[in-house]
């Protein structure tokens, strides 16, 4: 193992694991207003009247009509509002915050508050919604033509659910006016500079009228990348009036209902083969948006650039929309729109197999990609794709096609046998020209006359171990034992925007950059003197530029690559799928620390298999959103998979630090087409077509086919 | 109504709100005991977990009146022992903790399998952190680090 790649004890662990780390809700309440949200009840509708009961001395009732500035929060478009405007949109949407000393108090305030509203027609069905809050196409070559000399046309639609982000510490977010006007805003964040943004429009301020810090984070995983925006502002906006300071945190209802999640969605593919190969696809994304566009438009480009998978595809075809419903509106979520449509090739291509008669691994291993090829954007994977290897791994670590053809073959008895495999990438970095046009990401080290030195990054911790990682690339260049190298919880006021904590680019991205800036500074090291390097984004000059407009070029410099398998034994008398094995070779580059990658990998892994098996969420008729706990919405405990084995496989990126890729979203990405693919042959070879697939659904199918 | 008393971390207390009041709000308003942590107030994700005379329970589901005359634990407490540090070492060498959140509640967790099972099998241990949820980890290396602090820390439970 490289130097680099040995894990050391984390630079955070001991404040987290002896419990004195300090999150957001664990500041003294002292002076402090507990803030109450008034949520919509009903999922569309004018808003009359509210009428708010009396406050007692020190109590506030916020609303649209404080926003000293716009009352729109800046994310990718501004539609999002701060408070709601004339309409609610979503069952949830914040209508006004009740601020009060005494919680229990502010709590019947709210409670007491009455909505008149005048109730709208909501679009409830995914199916029948026709405002589409963006609406992409892109393809190449002669798709008709191929479908019209197909020896077969497949034609097939994939559904999969909600999936909550499920982090231990829910959303919270505080504000505190300081003295000469300036607002201090911190909490539970993924991305300080998006708040700050959101902020100062909400505010109407200028850049340092506000200042955004990240507390310890208790989990991110895409849920506090743009919804800490929103409720940074209403906080903002909250201790504005009030001029005190302001805290509102979730409690776990309210955000499993009202908070951003993963989209569900409806893909269907319809797939040329001629000559036992596939000539086409033409395939259709639909995304639920939610009812505001949030992030979606990014998501979905993600999602739609993954649709044809890791395929060679000759003649292709694709359209995506993200649609407007009266539902919570959606967001990122780890794997940011790819599990999604992954998913749905996965199926497809295991689907086609079957009917041709043919071994659903050998029939994908067929139409791999390889270095060199083009990407479905017409861009080119300019990195060698280490697939093969990783399925042979994947298979000496399961007997993966020994156990296939086994289960293949027809089974009796309570308990049946099945084992699925799935493969996939995903890009790190922002998509398309995002990194080198959006972001311009700038990160600084800050020498002290001690010889200790500062990183100065944007990049929040959340779990993922970046305060870690980024010290020891830092150290490592610098000759420095890694205690003379510490990176702080970014705090707007003092660090410059390095970006985002999403897309898996803080390591290969930020993580670059901090490694030359070290480069740097060590060149120009004086002993005993303070000193500051900094270093700015340049985009690697193989990359062929992305034109958005048209879906064309590079989406990614690169790609993470995995192979799962999953094996498991349905009982057929209830349904319940027991998980067998759980095996993932992954390719992330280097690992900058063995154990946090390999942490990443078994967590992501894990939440892949939730969302896969258990993990169901939908809302009802009306749009209100019915798994909205723990009890209800299931996620895996230490028991439900025992046997999971994640192994690592190094293709390094010449780009990244010391060939890191990206690696937070990769190990989701895959486990639904591998569990459901085993599923699928537990149960004799039948055909399903969504995610998750519960111990009810194996149910309703071994009931009707008579299993 | 009579203060309730009990002791917190070895210290006599007396609380003298209601008996209705929950344990996880007392502990964390009142004792300034943060490492008590509110994942859900209903009792399914055991981050709040605290040791009640030895016992593992959620705090958010104990009401005050429950404890009186009874010891609890919280990791304000815990953290002061020998176990603490061979549990912290064996979490600190696999880097089982992330974002840290569920962390006290899991070390507690494994604390209250530990005294009554020393070298418990990995089955022992997933039965035994099954009340405690991780949504980072994937738990591979949280099992493996009870695994490794019942073995390096032989004698002390």
């Amino acid at each position: 193992m490289e130097k680099i790649s040995q894990s050391v004890v984390k630079k955070d662990h001991a404040t987290k694991v002896s419990g004195r780390s300090v999150y957001v809700a664990d500041y003294p309440s002292e002076g402090v207003l507990c803030g109450k949200m008034l949520h919509a009840k009903v999922a569309r509708a004018k808003v009359l009247s509210v009428e708010v009961p009396e406050l007692p001395e020190g109590y506030f009732y916020v609303d649209a009509s404080d926003v000293p500035g716009d009352n729109n929060v800046n994310i990718v478009l501004d539609d999002t509002p701060v408070y709601c405007r004339e309409t609610v949109e979503y069952i949830g949407e914040p209508i006004a915050m009740l601020c009060g000393p005494d919680e229990k108090v502010v709590e019947q305030l709210r409670d007491a508050c009455k909505v008149e509203y005048e109730e709208l027609e909501p679009v409830i069905d995914l199916r029948t919604a026709t405002e589409a809050f963006f609406d992409y196409r892109f393809g190449h070559g002669d798709v008709d033509k191929a479908f019209a000399e197909a020896d077969k046309v497949y034609d097939e639609e994939f559904e999969t659910g909600y999936q909550e982000q499920a982090y231990l510490e829910t959303q919270g977010m505080m504000a505190e006016p300081e003295e000469g006007g300036r607002m201090f805003v911190h909490g539970s964040v993924q991305c300080a500079y998006y708040v700050h943004g959101a902020v100062m429009r909400a505010l109407g301020c200028g850049p340092t009228g506000v200042h955004i810090l990240q507390d310890v984070t208790g989990g991110g995983f895409g849920g506090k990348e743009a919804f800490p925006s929103i409720l940074g502002c209403q906080v903002a906006v909250a201790a504005h009036k009030c001029q005190k300071p302001v805290r509102c945190v979730f409690d776990r209802r309210e955000d499993m209902e009202y908070t951003s999640k993963r989209h569900p969605s409806l893909c269907r593919y319809k797939v040329a083969v001629k000559d036992g190969r596939v000539t086409a696809m033409d395939i259709d994304v639909i995304f639920n948006a939610g009812a505001y566009s949030t992030l979606s438009a990014v998501v979905l480009q993600r999602g739609i650039i993954a649709a044809p998978g890791i395929y060679n595809v000759p003649n292709l075809r694709v359209h995506g929309s993200a649609m407007k419903t009266n539902t919570s509106p959606c967001g990122a979520y780890r794997g940011f729109g790819a599990p999604q449509t992954f998913f749905a090739v996965e199926m497809m291509m295991d689907h086609i197999a079957r009917d041709l008669g043919v071994d659903s691994l050998a029939f994908k291993e067929a139409h791999l990609v390889k270095q060199g090829d083009p990407t479905s954007t017409c861009g080119k994977y300019h990195f060698p794709v280490p697939i093969p290897a990783m399925i042979d791994e994947v298979d000496r670590a399961c007997d993966y096609r020994k156990k296939r053809a086994l289960y293949a073959k027809p089974q009796t008895g309570r308990y049946r046998r099945g084992i699925g495999m799935s493969m996939y990438f995903h890009g790190a970095g922002f998509t398309g020209s995002g990194e080198r046009d959006l972001i311009k990401a700038v990160a600084k080290l800050r020498k002290y006359k001690d010889g200790t030195v500062e990183i100065l990054a944007s990049n929040g911790e959340i779990g993922q171990g970046v305060r870690t990682t980024f010290p020891k690339i830092v150290a490592n260049e610098l000759n420095l034992p890694l205690d003379k190298v510490y990176y702080d919880h970014p705090d707007t006021a003092r660090v410059p925007d390095s970006g985002p904590t999403v897309a898996s680019r803080s390591l290969m991205v930020v993580g670059e950059l901090l490694r030359r800036a070290a480069i740097k500074l060590r060149e120009q090291w004086v002993d005993g003197e303070e000193q500051e390097v900094e270093e700015h984004f340049k985009e690697p000059d193989f990359m062929i530029p992305f034109y958005i407009d048209k879906f064309e070029g590079d989406a990614y410099p690169t790609y993470a690559w995995a192979v799962n398998a999953i094996e498991v034994e349905i009982d057929t008398y209830t349904g319940v799928g027991k998980i067998l094995g759980a095996y993932g070779s992954f390719d992330v580059g280097t690992p900058i620390d063995y154990n946090v990658v390999m942490g990443q990998m078994e967590g992501g892994f894990l939440q892949g298999i939730g969302y896969a098996s258990i993990e169901k969420m939908d809302y009802d008729a009306k749009g209100r959103i019915r798994n909205n706990s723990f009890s209800d919405y299931l996620i895996p405990t230490t028991k439900d998979v025992p046997n999971m084995q994640c192994m690592l496989h190094v293709e390094k990126y010449p780009d990244g630090p010391y060939g890191a890729k990206g690696a937070g979203e990769l190990p989701l990405v895959g486990a639904p087409g591998a569990y459901v693919e085993a599923v699928e042959q537990a149960l004799g070879g039948v055909t399903l077509n969504h995610a998750p697939f519960t111990a009810e659904d194996t149910l309703a199918v071994i009931t009707k086919e008579a299993i | 109504m009579a203060d309730i008393r009990f002791t917190l971390n070895g210290k006599e207390v007396a609380y003298g709100g209601s008996a209705t009041d929950r344990l996880l709000e007392v502990l964390r308003n009142e004792y300034r005991c943060t490492s008590v942590k509110c994942g859900c107030k209903e009792g399914e994700c055991g981050a709040c977990s605290v040791l009640i005379d030895g016992t593992l329970l959620n705090s958010c589901c104990v009401a005050m009146g429950a404890v009186e005359g009874a010891r609890v634990v919280t990791m304000e407490g815990f953290r002061e022992t020998e176990r603490f540090a061979a549990l912290d070492k064996a979490f600190g060498e696999l880097s089982a903790v992330q974002c840290g959140f569920c962390i006290p509640g899991m070390v507690l967790a494994a604390e209250a399998l530990l005294s009554k099972n020393a070298h418990p099998t990995e089955d022992e241990i997933r039965e035994g952190l099954s009340g405690n949820l991780c949504r980072c980890t994937g738990y591979n290396a949280i099992v493996n680090a009870v695994a490794n602090a019942a073995k390096e820390g032989n004698g002390l439970w």
